[in-house]
């Protein structure tokens, strides 16, 4: 291989890298408007509608608003730390997009077979994502130490210990679509939920309460509403980013929202069944046109749902607790998840304890493509 | 499944990881120079509600972070066992499975103890 063909490979890779981030980027500043309209609605006002029509120019204008503001680094801060933390945060939240398949595609028919939309399609994607995403309390701890300022320090030392709190319990939540899927990379665990059953072959099914710890976990890791307690502006006033301005401040809200974007896209390719429609083809009226619908488009919209429930939370429910937090991570949910991955694995070999209970098996053995 | 494998599959994850380093990065780099900078004293000292800092900020803090902190590696070093387990429960059979609920309960005796001493609850 010459060195033009590494640089060739290298540019493709760039661009379709580009074609995944800058996406990434731009529906983060439109989440924002979509989360203060939603809010807006849920509370009866009528939420941002004066820049543009509808509003809609509203996240570019303030986009420029924090990029023409004047930038503070606290004369007691250390600065490299503090220069460093913002980039810190944003890039694992960013790469961990690399493994994300966001459908299949023949390229209109140029390709003989269907490839995985994905930038590197890892056989170990479930893995590298909890990696990645895991590397995000470093940019929020480096902030916090770095500001040299109590009410950083307080919310840094906050979000770190919800965040590894929640991991454990998203960690084995997670085991139990593996058990079912037998599988760690992300395309085949989509394809494990293909079938002629629609939604039934999903693995929202029989893993309904992983589902729900899954998420609420991932609204803790992220720190959102109502876990948003490290950013606490009633004694914290922001948290961990008080000491930043302008961009430094937007780029710490943009690895917020990459990774509420992500949650929502692992949530939609684990547990409801990615790109997949609900219904299948031969279904009666709407079979054929769920069908016609590229499967892109159903695992977008499947995440944009699970963004709009993100927001619906922060709309609905007061913030928790300190000690509620700590409780619901470490005695509902460890011991919950813990116990449901010793019954998926029960009910998988049930039939070879006794053979009265191989109907155990049998349903369980619907969803796990490997039997 | 060899070096050409891993170059092959992890490469762009590394063009990534620089791409998202200058799009982290520019923005911040630009907003310095565009935007119009007029530092003071007060201006760049650290926040604080109403006098100014006479102490660092760095203070002792709640013991109980640490505790998590411990615990959260116990717990995360069983997920990283039962990540592989999962995936290969397909060959590995009954055997597999009983080992790792053995391993398990062994687990959830120290989880019981840590609960039981109160390092669980936070007040």
């Amino acid at each position: 291989m010459s060195w033009l063909d590494v640089a060739m490979q290298g540019g493709i890779w760039a661009l379709e890298i580009l074609a995944i981030a800058v996406p990434i980027a731009l529906s983060v500043a439109y989440i924002t408007y979509a989360e203060r309209r939603v809010i807006g609605w849920m509370q009866i006002r009528k939420g941002c509608n004066r820049v543009g029509p509808a509003g809609l120019l509203q996240p570019i204008a303030d986009g420029l608003k924090l990029f023409l503001k004047e930038t503070i680094i606290p004369t007691t801060a250390n600065k490299y730390l503090f220069v460093a933390a913002p980039v810190m945060a944003l890039v694992p939240a960013l790469v961990a997009f690399a493994v994300v398949p966001f459908g299949e595609t023949t390229l209109f028919g140029f390709w003989e077979e269907t490839h995985v939309m994905a930038i590197a399609n890892l056989n170990v994607g479930v893995l590298y994502v909890m990696a990645i995403s895991s590397l995000a309390i470093y940019g929020i701890l480096m902030a916090g130490w770095a500001s040299n300022s109590k009410y950083a320090l307080i919310g840094a030392l906050r979000a770190t210990g919800q965040m590894i709190s929640y991991e454990i319990a998203m960690g084995f939540s997670i085991v139990c679509v593996l058990i079912m899927a037998g599988s760690m990379n992300l395309s085949a665990i989509v394809h494990a939920q293909a079938g002629e059953y629609g939604f039934l072959n999903w693995y929202i099914i029989p893993l309904f309460p992983m589902f729900v710890v899954f998420f609420i976990s991932g609204c803790a890791e992220t720190n959102r509403s109502p876990f948003d307690l490290p950013e606490g502006e009633a004694e914290l006033v922001a948290g961990f980013f008080v000491e930043y301005s302008g961009m430094w401040f937007a780029t710490f809200s943009l690895a917020e929202y990459a990774a509420m974007i992500l949650i929502s896209l692992m949530t939609a390719i684990m547990f409801l069944g990615g790109w997949y429609a609900p219904l299948p083809a031969d279904f009666p009226v709407v079979g054929a046109f769920f069908d016609a619908i590229p499967g892109t488009v159903w695992l977008l919209g499947k995440t944009s749902f699970l963004i709009f429930v993100f927001i619906w939370f922060r709309a609905t429910f007061p913030r928790f607790r300190y000690d509620q937090l700590m409780r619901l991570g470490w005695k509902v949910f460890l011991p919950w998840t813990l116990s449901w991955i010793a019954v998926i694995g029960m009910a998988t070999y049930a039939g070879d304890i006794s053979s009265n209970l191989t109907w155990i098996s049998d349903v369980i053995g619907f969803w796990q493509p490997w039997r | 499944m060899g070096a050409s494998y891993l170059a092959n599959e992890y490469a762009p994850i590394f063009v990534f990881i620089l791409i998202a380093l200058g799009m982290g990065a520019a923005p911040l780099v630009l907003t310095m120079l565009v935007a119009e900078q007029n530092p003071d004293d007060e201006k760049l000292s650290a926040y604080e509600c109403g006098f100014e800092a006479f102490e660092d900020a760095r203070m002792p803090f709640d013991v109980r972070f640490y505790l998590v902190a411990i615990l959260f590696v116990i717990f995360d070093l069983e997920t990283a066992f039962l990540f592989p387990w999962a995936v290969v429960l397909d060959q590995i059979g009954i055997f597999g499975f009983i080992e790792m609920m053995l391993f398990l309960v062994i687990l959830l005796v120290g989880y019981i103890y840590a609960w039981k001493k109160g390092a669980l609850q936070w007040e």
